[in-house]
């Protein structure tokens, strides 16, 4: 495999490295996977949600009009909550059900269950809800004008200073100070299956929900204080699951609390499935964002310092945006040296459903803004793209933002070198110079350049703990215990290899448990792509405990076979009954982080990308489109080619959809466009060819060196792309999703100079008759 | 209202209301589950099915339309648990990643080939443009099909040759 | 799914006149579906009115494409797949053919049909764009007999045709003239693939000398229902193509259509663009 540049020693591996089939795979091509609305069981009902139709204010009055047979349904209301009314993802400020008080278009108020499934469209539309209507706030600019204050004292969640060196001191040398404003939009996830799940309850086992999510743990922790129960009482049990993305990381929370309510009061299992209109306009989104930067440099654009003030909206309630924002926050100054930086940032509170997870969790947003400003700084001081980043890239040794040293033996120029042969940037750019006048189609190459943490921030490994257990069968299998979920990201099937590998048996004689938290220990959630590094190493660890635990009892000599392992699998079960191995986290010795000053060690290991898009833009239609793209990432070790290759051609599709086509109307806080007519994600006929290519310099913490990469292809497209079509178009668009209808506004109305490059305002609002 | 078609060869007949979605009908009277919703209204694919030969979304068919039809679904798509060479290729290229649009993205592969044995790399775009993925950006799902057609070609011409 | 399906009958009389009879007996009491990929999307999100439903899906009478010397007449219930297959269109209509390409996804154009595209009569429609520009006749049935109509007087306003409650749309007949001709259209989505129309235009025209002789210009999305670019048409035919005569054909249209802003897209930008599609076909038509 030519696209994969190792740069250690061949490796010695037989699974690990390679693409054996994924573990669940059969099932799923043969229509045989069971996702939560395949699932039914005895005297199920189903379960509904009555929805605000306001963004701000209070509920009047609820009335049940008399054409319904009310008694034949269920109705919860937040008077059924058995104690505190609230949700509990970090803070406690995100009520389960709506009492009085009334944040967000679409928070739910009442809830029905019924028998027949199709009796519940027309309960839930007649319900009367008679509000009290305030004003709201549905921007960042607007929060930020506290008229009203929504949440708080400021509608500030949370913020952050993150500072090295003394910023105040670099203007006065700086040949040029180049300023930039950046923003980008909500987006959806868009996981091809809605949120679902099925629900029961009863006073002596306590609360089961089965569902479509990512971290049955976190669902386990919100059932417990929404019913006061103890640990043994609560069960979540994650099915096969369509897609997530983040967007089922806190969101089942939410959607089990109410088929919960709803479970405990019918007496009898509930199944909430969202139909798409709901999952879109309900559930979370990524967070928008605004960036703003102000850059000193030399008279060569070496970065002198710089100051970034970052924000993001983070929707009514609190929910995840701490994280999102710190996250954002750490990335920010991209993957350069900063002799002196400072950036603020914060997270603000609006009357639009509240934001969450979706891959990238923040970076996205900042790296767009800082990628953007790179090319911007580039053309003030009259370099190239290329040149600006050559001159700043941070190297082994130095320090980043938050002061960790890099440790990772990077080549950046070399990935950069890479990116640019293989996209043929320097051919393209030339030859697309000299055809863009005389042609109606502008072409433009563009590039990012980016790096993202794997794993937590700072000591949320520690924190979090994880738990992995490897057990032996009694049908001669190995079990991976682990909370960690597969979503289609091959969680089951790494983890199956590493086990195999680390074991010394065959790929299939590994399984992996189904994530049932009264079976498996809480590996942590399946987030911050941290479940191949951490919990990979993790099962690694079990299974090297495995061995150990066989040598001592005798049963198993050096230099075993797979058939000698299974063997004293079966001995040991035989004299002991069980053979099981638990392996908990353990920081590595000098990881070092400052919560309060933001310094230190922010994440174990980092990946390392250049992305190049080659863009056309359409000056008759001003419609843009993708016709290449190049991906070259460095990545510890790539686990599995296929695997790891699909992880990253699906995170650059999203990112496309994020740069050109991915818009949220919105109207009064609530999504306009909540269907998938008019909420644009890119078929099959709008991806380009997307090229490849992994860089391997192995990290010693992460299983068997590889770091974690879910979410890194997430941020690069998007600047590259909107780089690209400045380059085509010659004018500097700072807003994704960048519509057509805005590259129009743009090219026909305003003549720009090369000196400032035009900062052009989204034209397409989407608001207007319908 | 009773309506009877062919489901993988197997005769059924149904008792439900005339305009109830053939997709439902598949999975709640049939329980055959592997037909998907993704949307309700024929933007995703992840319900097409076969009807007569075709490619169609099943949640916009009102069942009473499908009385007399030929119907293959996913499930159909195997015999006696040996996976059609389309399931095969979509499994070993990584075409499947999260899975739930892969039955209608199977259907589509297959309709495709059936039409467009070789098909160029734009028909293959097009054939599949009806149906969403979210997770794999379509990379695989293109290698798996080109593989498909590209097994076909040698099929034929050993066959040919003979 | 937000209907409750047992609300809903559908019928499906098993002749065209078995359906007229039904009409006739309770004009307007039965909504006609042919392959339900419009009024499926309405059932599925909760807003189809019409209780009564009458399948024209089994109707075999409705679903052909027949060649004479002078015409090719189209059954109402031919799908855009059957439309995508025939030779005679895509050798002398291709651009109803290049309609019937973009409308949807393959899995649609196998059940949505060319009658239910033309009655459900949305602006953005995409087949009749191409119908209009080819001066395309209706025949129109009912109990009470026949009758037909040019297409161009069809559409009455949004969503309003000139259908009577008792009749049918039978066959869609367009004249074997336009051989030789310049034939051109475009549509501007979303994305390059199952995408509701921003704007789009199908344009033919025929020159002799030089001089512009025939033109016909159908236009979606540029109004509350489709149009022939009459205006536009008038500022080019009998004329030589020369910038001013490009330019006065643009600002015609410009005066003609009421492109909205709406969820998709924007009236500055819709007008923006069919102007600048209708230039770039008159420069092509120009240089051809």
């Amino acid at each position: 495999m030519d696209w994969i540049v190792p740069m250690a020693p061949e490796f010695q591996e037989k699974i690990v490295g390679k693409s054996v089939l994924r573990k669940e795979g059969p099932d799923k091509v043969l229509g045989r996977s069971r996702y939560i609305d395949d699932i039914t069981m005895p005297e199920m009902w189903h379960g509904a949600t009555v929805r605000t139709k306001i963004a701000h204010g209070s509920v009047k009055s609820i009335t049940f009009p008399s054409h319904i047979p009310w008694d034949e349904f269920v109705v919860v209301t937040a008077a059924d909550i058995p104690f505190e009314n609230h949700i509990v993802h970090i803070l406690n400020d995100h009520p389960c059900l709506v009492d009085k008080e009334i944040r967000h278009p679409e928070e739910p108020v009442v809830l029905l269950a019924h028998p027949d499934k199709q009796r519940l469209r027309a309960a839930v539309d007649a319900v009367e809800i008679e509000y009290e209507k305030r004003p709201g706030v549905f921007t960042i600019e607007e929060s930020e004008r506290m008229d009203p204050v929504i949440w708080g004292t400021d509608n500030t969640f949370k913020s952050y200073l993150m500072e090295k060196g003394d910023v105040d001191t670099v203007w006065a040398d700086a040949a040029y100070i180049v300023e930039g404003e950046y923003r980008t939009g909500a987006q959806e996830q868009l996981y091809i299956e809605n949120n679902g799940v099925i629900a029961e309850f009863s006073e002596t086992d306590g609360v089961t929900v089965w569902g479509s999510m990512q971290c049955p743990y976190y669902v386990h922790k919100a059932m417990m204080s929404l019913f006061h129960l103890p640990e043994e009482k609560v069960r979540i049990v994650q099915v096969e699951t369509g897609g997530a993305f983040g967007g089922k990381e806190d969101y089942p929370s939410v959607i089990s609390a109410h088929a919960a309510l709803l479970a405990r009061k019918a007496k009898r299992p509930i199944k909430m499935m969202y139909d798409r209109m709901e999952d879109l306009a309900a559930t979370t989104k990524r967070h928008p964002s605004r960036t703003r930067h102000k850059t000193a440099v030399d008279k060569d654009g070496r970065l002198l310092g710089g100051e970034i003030e970052f924000a993001i909206d983070g929707g009514a309630y609190s929910t995840l945006s701490a994280v999102v924002l710190s996250r954002g926050t750490i990335h920010a100054p991209g993957p350069y040296y900063w002799p002196a930086i400072r950036v603020k940032a914060k997270a603000m509170a609006t009357n639009i459903p509240p934001h969450g997870a979706f891959r990238g969790f923040g970076a996205p947003q900042s790296i767009f803004a800082l990628e953007r400003h790179m090319d911007h700084i580039a053309k003030v001081v009259g370099i190239s793209p290329e040149e600006m980043r050559r001159r700043n890239f941070i190297k082994t040794g130095q320090t980043t933002a938050t002061g960790q040293v890099v440790r990772d033996k990077i080549d950046m120029n070399a990935i950069l070198d890479q990116a640019l042969a293989e996209s043929d940037y320097h051919a393209k750019r030339e030859r697309f110079a000299k055809e863009n006048p005389a042609s109606t189609v502008k072409h433009g190459m563009g590039f990012a350049c980016f790096f993202h943490g794997a794993g937590f921030t700072g000591s949320g490994e520690r924190y979090l703990a994880s738990i992995v257990g490897l057990e032996a069968t009694a049908e001669g299998k190995l079990r991976v215990l682990v909370s960690s979920t597969e979503f289609g990201q091959g969680t089951n099937t790494i983890l199956s290899q590493i086990a195999a590998e680390a074991l010394r048996v065959e790929y299939d004689d590994v399984i992996v448990h189904q994530p049932d938290t009264s079976k498996v220990p809480n590996s942590g959630p399946t987030v911050a792509s941290r479940t191949a590094m951490v919990v990979g190493k993790l099962v690694h660890s079990a299974a090297l405990g495995m061995i150990k635990t066989l040598t001592e009892s005798g049963l198993l000599r050096e230099g075993y076979s797979r058939e000698e392992f299974l063997a004293a699998c079966a001995a040991h079960m035989q004299k002991h009954g069980a053979l099981k191995v638990l392996s908990q986290y353990e920081a590595p010795p000098n990881i070092f982080w400052d919560d309060q000053k933001y310094r230190g060690d922010a994440y174990p290991a980092f990946a390392w990308a250049v992305y190049v898009a080659e863009a056309a833009v359409d000056t008759t239609t001003y419609f843009s489109e993708v016709k290449n793209f190049v991906a070259v990432q460095e990545v510890g070790r790539v686990l599995h080619p296929v695997l790891a290759k699909g992880q990253i051609e699906g995170g650059v599709a999203q990112g496309i959809g994020y740069a050109i086509y991915e818009k949220v109307i919105w109207k009064d806080g609530a999504m306009a466009n909540n269907q998938m007519t008019n909420y644009i994600m890119a078929t099959s006929a709008d991806v380009p060819p997307i090229k490849v290519f992994f860089v391997e310099a192995p990290f010693e913490h992460g299983a068997y060196g590889a770091k974690g990469i879910g979410e890194l292809p997430m941020d690069g497209p998007a600047p590259a792309i909107l780089n690209a079509i400045e380059e085509a178009t010659g004018i500097a668009f700072n807003e994704c999703p960048l519509m057509p209808e805005d590259v129009f506004e743009a090219m026909t109305h305003t003549a720009h100079t090369d000196e400032q490059p035009l900062v052009t305002e989204p034209a397409f609002t989407g608001v207007g008759p319908r | 209202m009773a309506i009877t078609f062919t489901v993988n060869g197997e005769k059924r007949t149904v008792d439900v209301p005339p305009v109830s979605r053939l997709l439902d009908v598949l999975r709640e009277e049939l329980h055959l589950t592997g037909t998907k919703e993704g949307c309700g209204e024929g933007e995703c694919g992840s319900c097409s099915v076969m009807m007569n030969g075709e490619l169609v979304n099943s949640c916009l068919v009102p069942v009473l339309q499908a009385d007399g039809a030929t119907i293959c679904t996913i499930e159909g798509m195997s015999k006696n648990g040996e996976m059609h060479p389309i399931q095969k290729k979509f499994l070993e290229c990584g075409a499947a990643q999260c899975g739930i649009c892969t039955p209608g993205m199977v259907l589509a592969a297959h309709h495709l080939l059936e039409k467009t044995p070789q098909p160029t790399m734009e028909q293959i775009r097009e054939g599949l443009a009806g149906n969403l993925c979210r997770c794999t950006g379509y990379q695989r799902i293109f290698e798996a099909v080109a593989q498909c057609a590209t097994e076909n070609a040698e099929l034929l011409a050993t066959s040919e040759s003979k | 799914m937000r209907s409750n399906v047992t609300e809903y009958e559908m019928i499906a009389p098993a002749t065209l006149e078995a359906v007229l009879q039904t009409m006739a007996a309770e004009p307007g009491e039965y909504l006609p579906v042919a392959g339900g990929t419009e009024v499926m999307v309405m059932l599925g999100v909760g807003k189809l009115a019409a209780r009564k439903l009458l399948s024209l899906g089994g109707l075999k009478e409705l679903r052909f494409i027949c060649e004479s010397d002078d015409v090719v007449t189209i059954g109402a219930g031919t799908t855009f797949t059957d439309i995508r297959k025939s030779k005679v269109i895509a050798a002398e209509f291709p651009l109803l053919a290049q309609a019937a390409g973009w409308t949807g996804s393959i899995a649609n154009q196998n059940r949505a049909t060319l009658g239910g595209n033309i009655v459900n009569a949305s602006p953005a429609a995409d087949s009749p764009p191409a119908l209009l520009a080819y001066g395309a006749t209706l025949e129109i049935v009912s109990a009470r007999g026949v009758r037909t109509l040019p297409y161009s007087e069809f559409h009455k306003g949004y969503k309003k045709t000139a259908l009577e409650p008792d009749e049918l749309l039978r066959t869609i007949t367009l004249p074997r003239k336009f051989a030789g001709w310049f034939q051109r259209s475009r549509k501007v989505g979303t994305r390059n693939a199952q995408a509701i129309s921003k704007v789009a235009m199908a344009f033919v025209a025929k020159k002799d000398g030089g001089v512009v002789t025939e033109i016909a210009i159908g236009g979606a999305s540029l109004r509350e229902m489709p149009i022939r670019c009459t205006a536009a048409e008038d500022a080019v035919r009998g004329k030589t193509l020369d910038a001013a005569v490009i330019a006065a054909a643009r600002a015609a249209m410009t005066g003609e259509i009421v492109p909205i802003d709406d969820i998709r897209s924007t009236g500055k930008y819709r007008v923006q663009v069919i102007g600048n599609i209708l230039e770039e076909f008159l420069k092509e038509l120009a240089q051809s």
